[in-house]
């Protein structure tokens, strides 16, 4: 046997790469694993959510028009009556009763009777069907078991809307929603900060020049102006819309961010020894010096999930962000906006404590990653 | 002053500072720690220069900085029963308050990197007077006149307006000055100096050695010298303490370290230095010494160098130029030129030794003909072609036939990569090898050949020494057989005893292949040993080149004159030859 192929077999093992020294360190940091654990709950969260394994059935009113939550016990009668006041409550309730009593009832019973009744009297042998017959015993059958379950819970579990729709499996939806949000556009965003950070950075010249104008030009628009700029361009509402008005809008850090670390690396030692020995500018760019600056994208990842998290919640909430078919912590709040006038404050506080542990967990997580992979290399 | 002196003192008992015992270790993270200081006593006597001589990790600046309680807090523990006496007390014991004016006034230091210590945002004269007021209690005025006094003590010309001057607008070595001038402002009666010419050229740090050197008896002050270059000890120490790992090798007044040296490791450092009279085949290294003892590396045939005239030649450069510009308002520009008319050439199988203080442009040539810079005159031939003219598509093939080792191991290899990478990737760019599994025996056979073991293919930069990742770049630039090697300070960043074994590497490669090195370096020695022809710059300009031992016994130009006499030639200088 050739001894190097033992020798590489037993090295093989306990040579560690920096990634996974700067993972050794991050196992230290007991903040930064915990932290990591609730950003995978939530990620996990979104991933069961995205496949329907829960809340899928976010959008059913199972319960009461703004039931509480259960430890809190049902509405008292006097509240429903303050809350019937409100007018798409009694529209609702207007709706709901209207239904109760049509429920079942044949529309043509009565003149059914007339025809029948005039029938004894006259022609005797024309037998008289009734064309609605079968469609009001499938009606019957059906509402029969609808009435089953249409008993609504008086309480849920963390409570419900004003349409009676769980608020818990809002929220597990509205991270799905959101954490997609998050988490694409902030790729998006790394991916275009990056490939344009390394051209300028690296190239330098009238190619950085060209990218700096673009950015002081981009940066000079107002944030909120430029997102509805782009909103009003794209014309249609929905998340992908979000995802791309938020990276669209926001790539110009990480540019600067990466634009700055190609110019100190580009003159390093191992990039001038890289084109000694004939490395095209691709290969020096991409291959040898993106993993070196590779931990700056990571963590500027980390802080847009972040800060997109947020941007999506405030476009939502003034009414730019997800379509009204989508739920999101944004549009959660929306809907909290006039459901806290009516003291309804368990909406708020689902959106709220989801996206502050959410947002916490990565900020930290965040943090943790910096102080890993800083490159205490010489 | 003589060794006699310092010999005097210590057998009078005056004793200015002790240290015994001392125990210094740092954690590196949570199981492990470095011991760096293992239990060390000496003596530093009142009125003399001690200098503590050892390789990098002998723990000679954290003995200085144990000294002044300067040692980081957060993970430097100082064994117990170390003890650090100054005037009967120990300084390990001292209040941080009190170890203040202690710094100030009876023990101040000097650093490497002038530049670096020094404020860029104050004027000299400025952190000068900071110094005088906050130690010395002076006045405003006070304060100036005297950092005036300073400044012309330490030999700046001009101190009354150089000390309106920002950092920047002084040189290297007049920034060094200012150092020191801070550093005697309050008349310490310790000087702890931690490696003060290292980063300096050879004609300034002649004169910073003098200047030390001066004070030191002018004053009647104590220096501790801290350096890893035995030939410039030899010209100033009294007393010399040799340290390695950690532990004190040996002890003892100069001229015993230099005549007599009991220790073998003191003996390896002495001889792994190349030297300017002597040029044996192989330079010994340290383990020569530790392994086989001191015996088996005398008597070692010498190499003879130089060129008679009837070589191959394989490039030759004709009036190599390189100017860069820099903006002057809004469309002028101001010219600077790196490089005026270079022209050489380079036998086969020899090496040119191209020398030259900092700013001589001798890297920048280097660098034109890799292309790495482009040259803004001036033609290389190569195989008969100028391959400066060349496009870049045209002048791949050339690419790996002439190759270059930087100066600084720890920044020219990619970190990200493992070593088979490293070594694999410019044989796949220029398609040498069939295939991936031949590729990689290549690489092992090169790991073999530059002395490191197969299993280094699959580890990373970070887990090797400098000397190794010297190797490692050399046997990147070995997969593609260059025929030109170009040496960019290759062995300057590194130790001496590892610097010993790079050259002789260097050496055995050239034996091997018959590779031409053009060899830029600014240290003379280094120089000598390797070169067959030295070139020398000064300002970018060719003062004068021939073969070597001729510019080293006769030299022609002025300037060749002043760097060789700046050349530290350690203990022998002060012993009158016999």
């Amino acid at each position: 046997m050739n001894p190097n192929h033992l020798a590489r077999s037993q090295v093989r093992a306990e040579s560690p790469g920096l990634w996974v020294l700067a993972w050794r360190r991050f196992c230290y940091d007991r903040v930064g694993l915990i932290s990591f654990d609730i950003v995978l709950f939530f990620v996990a969260l979104m991933a069961a959510s995205a496949t329907g394994l829960i809340a899928s059935d976010w959008s059913i009113e199972v319960g009461v028009s703004h039931a509480p939550p259960t430890f809190m016990g049902p509405a008292d009668a006097s509240a429903r009556i303050t809350t019937g006041a409100a007018p798409p409550e009694s529209a609702m309730s207007a709706r709901e009763t209207e239904g109760r009593n049509s429920d079942g009832v044949d529309p043509l019973a009565e003149i059914l009777a007339e025809i029948r009744g005039a029938n004894r009297s006259g022609a005797r042998d024309v037998a008289i069907v009734d064309p609605l017959a079968e469609v009001l015993a499938q009606i019957r059958a059906g509402s029969s078991v609808e009435s089953a379950t249409d008993v609504r819970a008086p309480t849920l579990i963390f409570g419900g809307d004003k349409w009676g729709r769980d608020v818990l499996k809002k929220a597990i939806k509205g991270t799905e929603t959101s954490m997609f949000v998050g988490l694409a556009a902030a790729t998006l965003a790394a991916l275009l900060g990056t490939v344009f950070g390394a051209l300028a950075g690296y190239y330098g010249g009238w190619i950085d020049d060209f990218f700096n104008w673009f950015y002081s030009v981009f940066t000079s628009i107002p944030y909120l102006l430029l997102i509805l700029a782009i909103a009003a361009v794209l014309n249609q509402k929905g998340t992908m819309t979000v995802v791309l008005i938020l990276s669209l809008t926001g790539w110009t850090g990480i540019f600067r961010l990466i634009r700055a670390e190609y110019m100190k690396h580009k003159i390093r030692e191992y990039v001038q020894a890289a084109e000694a020995l004939g490395a095209s500018d691709m290969r020096r760019m991409f291959v040898h010096i993106l993993p070196n600056v590779s931990h700056v994208v990571l963590v500027q990842l980390s802080l847009h999930v972040v800060l997109f998290i947020k941007s999506e919640v405030v476009l939502s909430f003034l009414g730019f962000g997800v379509g009204v078919d989508t739920v999101s912590w944004g549009s959660m709040l929306n809907e909290a906006q006039s459901e806290l006038l009516i003291g309804n404050w368990w909406q708020l506080a689902a959106a709220t404590l989801a996206m502050a542990m959410l947002v916490t967990a990565f900020g930290l997580l965040t943090d943790a990653l910096r102080d890993a992979l800083d490159p205490k290399l010489k | 002053m003589s060794p006699m002196n310092s010999v005097k003192a210590m057998a009078t008992g005056g004793i200015l500072l002790s240290i015994r015992a001392l125990r210094v270790s740092f954690r590196i993270d949570r199981t492990t720690t470095l011991d760096a200081v293992k239990d060390i006593d000496f003596d530093i006597p009142p009125n003399s220069t001690v200098a503590l001589v050892g390789e990098s990790g002998s723990g000679k600046s954290v003995t200085a900085l144990a000294i002044l309680g300067l040692l980081p807090r957060e993970n430097a523990t100082v064994g117990s029963g170390s003890r650090i006496l100054y005037r009967d007390r120990n300084l390990l014991d001292v209040s941080e308050r009190e170890m203040r004016k202690l710094r100030g006034s009876d023990i101040s230091m000097i650093f490497q990197e002038p530049m670096n210590s020094l404020n860029p945002v104050f004027t000299v004269g400025f952190q000068l007077a900071e110094v005088l007021r906050q130690h010395a209690g002076l006045t405003r005025t006070q304060a100036r006149s005297r950092a005036v006094e300073l400044l012309a003590e330490v030999g700046i010309p001009e101190p009354e307006e150089k000390i309106g001057a920002y950092p920047f607008q002084l040189s290297g070595g007049q920034q060094q000055r200012v150092m020191i001038a801070m550093a005697i402002a309050c008349e310490p009666r310790l000087l702890i100096a931690d490696e003060p010419t290292t980063a300096l050229d050879v004609t300034i740090q002649k004169q910073i050695l003098e200047l030390i050197a001066d004070l030191q008896k002018r004053r009647g002050m104590s220096v501790l010298f801290i350096t890893h270059d035995l030939a410039v000890v030899g010209e100033i120490a009294d007393y010399v303490i040799v340290m390695r790992e950690g532990t004190i090798r040996e002890q003892g007044p100069v001229d015993q370290i230099f005549e007599a040296p009991l220790d073998d490791y003191t003996q390896a450092l002495l001889l792994c230095r190349p030297h300017l009279a002597r040029r044996p085949k192989r330079l010994p290294v340290i383990d020569d010494f530790l392994n086989h003892g001191p015996g088996t590396v005398r008597d070692v045939p010498e190499r003879r160098r130089g060129l008679r005239g009837d070589e191959q030649i394989v490039l030759e450069a004709h009036h190599l130029g390189k100017s860069f510009y820099s903006r002057l308002g809004l469309f002028g520009q101001r010219e600077f030129k790196a490089v005026r008319n270079v022209s050489f050439s380079l036998a086969k199988g020899k090496t040119l030794g191209v020398v030259g203080e900092s700013g001589s442009g001798k890297t920048t040539v280097g660098l034109m003909l890799m292309r790495l810079h482009v040259a803004s005159s001036g033609q290389v031939i190569f195989d008969g072609k100028d391959i400066l003219a060349l496009s870049p598509r045209e002048a791949m093939p050339y690419k790996r036939r002439i190759q270059i080792v930087f100066q600084n191991p720890y920044s020219s290899l990619n970190p990200r990569f493992t070593i088979g990478q490293i070594l694999t990737e410019p044989m796949t760019i220029h398609g040498i090898g069939a295939d991936a599994t031949q590729r990689r025996d290549m690489a092992y056979v090169l790991l073999e050949k530059v002395g490191l073991a197969g299993a280094s293919f699959f580890k990373y930069p970070h887990e090797f020494s400098g000397g190794q990742r010297q190797r490692i770049a050399i046997a990147r630039c070995l997969t593609m057989q260059p025929e030109v090697l170009i040496c960019d300070e290759s062995v300057s960043a590194l130790d001496v005893s590892v610097q010993a074994q790079v050259l002789n590497l260097l050496q055995d490669l050239q034996d091997e292949y018959g590779m031409s090195y053009i060899f830029i370096s600014h240290d003379l020695a280094v120089v000598k040993y390797m070169a067959d022809q030295v070139m020398v710059l000064s300002e970018g300009e060719v003062v004068e080149i021939a073969n070597s031992d001729e510019i080293y016994l006769n030299p022609q130009h002025p300037y060749t004159k002043k760097l060789l006499s700046s050349i530290p030639r350690g203990w022998h200088s002060r012993v009158p030859a016999t």
